[in-house]
C-alpha cells in the first residue's frame, strides 16, 4: 500500500516561536509527514508568518516577512505547520497585505490556499484519522482562539486525539475562551494577560488531566508559564508532539 | 391656577444630582494602567464574571434557535452599509418626515453644540428637571453634567442607570451599567442617597432583588409624575417615515416618552433605518443579541406629534460627535453599523476581567476598542491604547449582530498608532524594538543569524531551560507572573540543516 502523502512535496513551516524555542515540535511533524510518505522540504528562507508585526500596527515589516515567506515555499504542492495561529495569519493576512504589491500578492493568495495546520493536511488531504499513534494518558485539550475563529479546525483535532491509543480525553470547561496570550498583548497589557492566563491555567488545572495539548505552541508557552511557575502537576505539550507518541501502557 | 413651582433640594456640594466621579474619561490614564486597578477590584471581577457568563448563555441559547440567524445578520449589514453610503441622503429624508409630523429637528456638530441645544430647550420650558431614558449618546456627550450646570437636574430612570447615578459613579456597561455592582452594593447605595436626591429607600431595605426594585420604582414615581420634560435616545430612526423607536426592558423610558409635555431624543445620526420594512430584521436581531430574549417587554414607536396624546413638544436632537470622520474612512466605518447590543462585550474576556470603567469611554469592550479612538481621534493616552486592548480572540466576531470585522478595525487603527509613534519624533522602544526585529525577520539568512545568537543566551546566563531572577526586557514583562523558557540550544533550523543537508 502507498503511504497516503506520497508524491506530495510538502513545505514544512516550522514558524518562529517553534524554530527558537520549540524545535522538536517541528522536527515530529517532518518525520511524521515523511513516515505518512511526503516529501518534506524545509528551507532555511522562511522566518515567519508576520502576525507579530501586522497584529502591532507593523504593516511594513509584515510585508517582510510575507516575502520571505513566498522566497521559502514556493513551488510546494502544501505548506503545512504545526501552528493554527500562523497558518490562520497566512491564510487571513497575506493577501491583503500584499493588495498593493501586484507582483506577489498573486503568490501570496495562491501560497495561501495551500497552506495548512497539520490537523487540516491529515484529516482533509491524507484523508486520515488515526496516525498510528499511542500516547497512554489523560489529556485536556485547549483550542485556541485562532484555531477556532481564523483556521477554523473545527474538530479535526479532538478526532485525532480521539483516534489516539490509550489516551482519555477530559473536557475543559469554557475551552473556547482565551488564554490571554495574544502575541504583544501579553507585553502590552501584561496584567490582563496574566489574569486571564490564570484563569485558563486552574481550569486546565482542575481537569485533572496529566497533559493540557494545544495546536498552538504560543498558548501553551503562556499557560505552561503560569503552570510552570505553580508547579502544577499537568504539563504542557503540543498536540503533533502526541501525534507522534508510540508510547506504550 | 398655576402649581407652585418645583425647588429641587441640593446635596452637600451644592448639586441638585449626585455627582460622578471627577475628572473627564478622556484624560484618564492608558488602558493597562486603569486595567490593573480594576483588576485589584476582585469583589467587581466576581459581579462581572456571573453576569456576564449568564448573558452570554441566554444569548447564545436566543441566537441558536433562530434558523435563518446568519441571513439576518447579513441583512442587517448590509442595510446598515446602505445607510453609510448614503446618510446625507436618509439623514435630510428624515428631517422632512420628522418636520411634517411635527418634530422640530436639531442638528448638533459636537457634543457642546449638542448640549447648548439641549439645555436651551429645557430652558424655554422653565422645568427644572428632566426625567431621562437611557440612552448611550446622552452619556456620550454627558448630557446630565451639561444640564446640572444649568441648574437643571437630569434623573436617571433606568434601573442600573439610577443605581449608578445615585452611586456617584459611571456606568460600566452599555445595556447594563451597574453589572459591576452586587445586590449588596446596591442596597447600601440606595439607603444612603435616594433620601438626599427625592424620595427615601423605605425603612429596613433588604437586598432581595424585588424590594430593590420596588424602592426604585417609589423613588422615580414622583419625578415622572410632575416631569414637564423627558429626554431619550433612540434606537433606530425610520427615514421613510420619521420614526424613532426605542426599545426597552423596564417600561421606564416608556414613561419617559408618554408622560411629559416635552420629549427630546438624542439621536446619533447612524441611527437610521431606511424603511419600516428594515426594521422586521433588527427588532429579532438586537434584543437576543443584547438581553438574550426573544422579544423586549416594551417597544415604543412614535413619529413626531399626535395631537392630545403624549408629548405635544418633540424636539430630535441629530447628533454627528466625531462620526462623519469615522465615516470617511471605508475600512474602519464598519464600526458604524454597531446596533449598542453589547453582545461584543458580554463575550470579550479582556472586558470580563477589567469591566467598563478601564476604558476611559462611554464604550467598552470591542467596539469600544474600535468605536472610541476613531470618533474621539487618537491623540490622548487612552485612546492611543485603546486598540490595543484585544487578544484579538475574535469571540466578538461571531457575536455581532451587524458582523462588525473587529480585528480588522483593530489591526488599521494599530497601523494609525505605530505610525503616530514613528512621527512624534520622540524615541519609543518598542518602534525601535520591532524595527529591529523586522530587520532580522525579513530575510531566512538573518533570522538564522539570530536563532544561532539567542541559541547561546540561556548559555551564557547559565539558564538551563527557564529564565532565573532579574530578566533583561522584554522577557521581564513576562516572569512576573509566568516562567519563560530560554531559546533551544539547537534550533529547528540548525536541526534541518544538520540532518537534511549534509554536503
Ligand atoms: S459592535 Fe456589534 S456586538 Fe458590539 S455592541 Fe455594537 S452591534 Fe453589538
Amino acid at each position: 500500500m502507498t503511504p497516503p502523502a506520497s508524491g506530495l512535496k510538502v513545505g514544512l513551516f516550522a514558524t518562529c516561536v517553534n524554530d527558537l524555542m520549540f524545535p522538536e515540535t517541528p522536527r515530529m511533524v517532518a518525520q511524521m509527514l515523511g513516515r505518512l510518505g511526503a516529501e518534506v522540504v524545509s528551507s532555511p528562507k522562511q522566518t515567519c508568518c508576520g502576525q507579530m508585526f501586522t497584529n502591532t500596527g507593523y504593516v511594513k515589516q509584515g510585508l517582510q516577512t510575507v516575502e520571505a515567506y513566498i522566497d521559502a515555499f514556493s513551488g510546494c504542492d502544501y505548506v503545512v505547520g504545526p501552528s493554527a495561529s500562523c497558518v490562520g495569519s497566512v491564510r487571513d493576512q497575506h493577501s491583503w497585505l500584499t493588495k498593493d504589491h501586484p507582483n506577489l500578492h498573486q503568490e501570496a493568495v495562491e501560497l495561501s490556499a495551500k497552506t495548512l495546520d497539520l490537523t487540516e493536511f491529515l484529516i482533509d488531504v491524507l484523508n486520515v484519522d488515526d496516525v498510528g499513534a499511542s500516547f497512554p494518558h489523560s489529556v485536556t485539550y485547549h483550542s485556541s482562539c485562532h484555531s477556532l475563529r481564523i483556521t477554523k479546525l473545527g474538530d479535526r483535532p479532538l478526532r485525532l486525539l480521539r483516534a489516539v491509543k490509550g489516551l482519555t480525553l477530559i473536557d475543559l470547561p469554557d475551552a473556547d475562551r482565551c488564554c490571554g496570550f495574544g502575541g504583544t498583548f501579553s507585553m502590552k497589557n501584561p496584567d490582563v494577560s496574566i489574569a486571564m492566563a490564570t484563569s485558563k491555567a486552574k481550569a486546565i488545572a482542575n481537569t485533572g488531566a496529566q497533559f493540557v495539548t494545544a495546536p498552538d505552541n504560543a498558548c501553551l508557552l503562556n499557560i505552561g508559564g503560569i503552570l510552570h511557575r505553580q508547579q502544577a502537576r499537568i504539563r504542557p505539550i503540543h498536540l503533533a508532539a502526541i501525534l507522534s507518541s508510540k508510547e506504550s501502557a | 391656577m398655576t402649581a407652585a413651582p418645583i425647588v429641587l433640594p441640593r446635596d452637600a456640594d451644592g448639586r441638585l444630582t449626585p455627582a460622578p466621579p471627577p475628572g473627564e474619561l478622556i484624560d484618564m490614564p492608558r488602558f493597562p494602567v486603569n486595567a490593573k486597578h480594576e483588576l485589584a477590584n476582585t469583589e467587581q471581577i466576581g459581579n462581572l464574571e456571573r453576569a456576564t457568563a449568564t448573558i452570554r448563555g441566554k444569548r447564545a441559547a436566543r441566537a441558536s434557535e433562530v434558523a435563518n440567524w446568519e441571513e439576518l445578520r447579513s441583512a442587517a449589514e448590509a442595510i446598515k452599509n446602505k445607510v453609510a453610503r448614503n446618510l446625507d441622503h436618509y439623514l435630510l429624508e428624515a428631517e422632512a418626515k420628522l418636520t411634517a409630523a411635527g418634530a422640530q429637528v436639531h442638528w448638533a456638530r459636537d457634543a457642546e453644540e449638542a448640549n447648548r441645544i439641549i439645555v436651551d430647550l429645557v430652558k424655554q420650558t422653565k422645568a427644572p428637571e428632566v426625567v431621562k431614558a437611557k440612552s448611550m449618546v446622552t452619556q456620550e456627550i454627558n448630557m446630565n453634567e451639561a444640564l446640572e450646570a444649568a441648574n437643571i437636574a437630569a434623573w436617571e430612570t433606568d434601573l442600573a442607570e439610577l443605581i449608578v447615578q445615585l452611586g456617584h459613579d459611571r456606568p460600566s456597561h452599555i445595556l447594563v451599567p451597574a453589572i459591576h455592582k452586587n445586590r449588596h452594593q446596591i442596597r447600601d447605595i440606595f439607603v444612603r442617597e435616594m433620601g438626599i436626591y427625592g424620595t427615601p429607600a423605605p425603612a429596613g431595605l433588604t437586598d432581595n432583588p424585588t424590594d430593590l426594585t420596588a424602592a426604585a420604582r417609589t423613588h422615580l414615581r414622583n419625578k415622572f409624575m410632575r416631569a414637564q420634560v423627558g429626554t431619550s435616545g433612540g434606537n433606530f430612526l425610520v427615514a421613510e417615515t420619521g420614526t424613532l423607536v426605542v426599545v426597552e426592558s423596564e417600561g421606564n423610558a416608556r414613561m419617559c416618552l408618554t408622560l411629559p409635555d416635552t420629549l427630546i431624543s438624542v439621536v446619533g445620526i447612524e441611527k437610521i433605518v431606511p424603511t419600516f420594512d428594515d426594521l422586521e430584521i433588527f427588532m429579532e436581531l438586537l434584543p437576543r443579541s443584547s438581553t438574550g430574549e426573544r422579544m423586549n417587554p416594551y417597544s415604543s414607536m412614535w413619529t413626531g406629534v399626535t395631537p392630545g396624546d403624549g408629548p405635544q413638544n418633540v424636539h430630535v436632537v441629530l447628533v454627528d460627535n466625531g462620526r462623519s470622520t469615522v465615516l470617511a474612512d471605508p475600512i474602519t466605518r464598519q464600526t458604524l453599523r454597531c446596533l449598542r447590543c453589547s453582545a461584543c462585550m458580554n463575550t470579550c474576556p479582556v472586558y470580563d476581567l477589567v469591566g467598563g470603567h478601564a476604558y476611559g469611554s462611554v464604550y467598552p469592550g470591542p467596539i469600544g476598542i474600535c468605536l472610541t479612538p476613531q470618533m474621539r481621534g487618537l491623540h490622548s493616552a487612552v485612546d492611543l491604547s485603546l486598540p490595543y486592548a484585544c487578544t484579538l480572540c475574535e469571540a466578538c466576531v461571531d457575536v455581532c449582530p451587524v458582523k462588525i470585522n473587529f480585528p480588522e478595525v483593530t489591526i488599521n487603527l494599530r497601523k494609525d498608532v505605530a505610525d503616530h509613534k514613528r512621527h512624534d519624533h520622540r524615541p519609543h522602544l518598542e518602534t525601535t524594538a520591532i524595527s529591529a526585529a523586522g530587520f532580522f525577520f525579513a530575510k531566512g539568512s538573518r533570522f538564522t543569524l539570530m536563532t544561532k545568537a539567542s541559541s547561546l543566551f540561556g548559555r551564557l546566563f547559565g539558564w538551563k531551560r527557564y529564565f532565573k531572577g532579574h530578566t533583561p526586557w522584554p522577557a521581564k514583562v513576562w516572569t512576573s507572573a509566568r516562567d519563560l523558557p530560554v531559546p533551544a540550544k539547537q534550533s529547528f533550523r540548525a536541526w534541518w540543516k544538520k540532518n537534511h543537508e549534509r554536503s
